[in-house]
């Protein structure tokens, strides 16, 4: 993976396999900190603690066809090599939360990439999910959130280009304001 | 600044454009690997190639781009199989942003399949 919102998109992936409806896909940037926090937390039919231990292990999978899993092991192995910590927590019926944060001015630590991009895909191909996602800068944050897009859209779908380009603009532009700066 | 003002405009304006579609057996489909492999080849552009070249052909009522895990060639991906009724799947392998205009012009509009993008070209 090039960039954090590809992992992000990766672990998503899971949330909607685990049958969420909703996903909370936070990013908080403290730079008077120096840190970062990216959490992706739904609400899908979780893991029991065996299986809570294994998903950090590249040679575990829930798939039959290979025996390798990547996904979870890719995004601990970005946030550890930027100094940072993660975690896991689950429990059967109540969902997961994929936790990890990094040091904001580590040399390894990857870029956090398209956002926009991640946010379209998703909410694109999986009409049966819901996708809050909140970006807080320094303390000034904004939220898009797709119960509220589906709200005003009165069954016009998601994944039509027009409500497609304006998610993502509006993700850009609202990244942007808050950042004080150019879309990363 | 963008603003959900914005979406209602954009929600009026499709408002009766929008049939439902069928998802009956006459729909194409494109369905893009997103797993791990798949993302980190880069499906994700791929992805969003293929909805924009439908869109700007005016054909989403009768090809639905869609999503699957991990189908286990990795070493291809991005890895994309297009449906088409009637027809055998077509596997495309190690697929780009401009591979997928090429696709939806010469295969899903055209009726003829991008050989020199199929897994049996790229595994000779």
């Amino acid at each position: 993976m090039q960039e954090l919102s590809l992992n992000i998109l990766d672990i998503a992936q899971n949330s909607i396999k685990a049958g969420a409806d909703l996903v909370r896909i936070e990013i908080e940037i403290d730079r008077a900190e120096n840190r970062m926090r990216i959490a992706v937390i739904d609400n899908g039919c979780g893991m029991d603690e065996a299986t809570l231990e294994r998903v950090v292990d590249p040679f575990y999978t829930t798939r039959t066809t290979r025996k390798v899993g990547l996904g979870v092991p890719f995004f601990k192995m970005a946030s550890e090599m930027a100094g940072g910590q993660f975690s896991i927590r689950s429990a059967p019926g109540e969902g997961t939360a994929v936790e990890a944060t990094f040091q904001w001015d580590h040399v390894d630590r990857m870029p956090l990439g398209d956002m926009a991009a991640t946010y379209c895909s998703l909410v694109m191909v999986s009409e049966g999910t819901d996708f809050v996602y909140t970006h807080r800068v320094d303390g000034r944050s904004f939220t898009a959130d797709s119960r509220e897009f589906r709200a005003v859209l009165e069954g016009v779908p998601l994944s039509a280009p027009d409500v497609q380009a304006f998610i993502r603009d509006y993700i850009r532009e609202n990244t942007e304001e808050i950042s004080g700066g150019a879309y990363e | 600044m963008k603003s959900l003002a914005e979406l209602q405009a954009i929600k009026e304006k499709m408002k009766g454009s929008i049939g439902l579609r069928e998802e009956d057996k006459n729909c194409k489909r494109i369905v893009v690997g997103m797993a791990t492999c798949g993302i980190a080849a880069g499906a994700r552009p791929v992805l969003t190639a293929f909805a924009e070249e439908v869109a700007k052909r005016g054909l989403t009522q009768d090809v639905m781009v869609s999503q699957t895990g991990c189908i286990g060639i990795c070493q291809y991906e991005p890895v994309v199989e297009v449906f088409v009724p009637g027809e055998q799947k077509v596997t495309y392998v190690k697929m780009t942003a401009e591979k997928a205009a090429r696709v939806v012009e010469e295969h899903i509009v055209g009726g003829n399949v991008v050989k020199e993008y199929t897994i049996g070209a790229s595994a000779k």
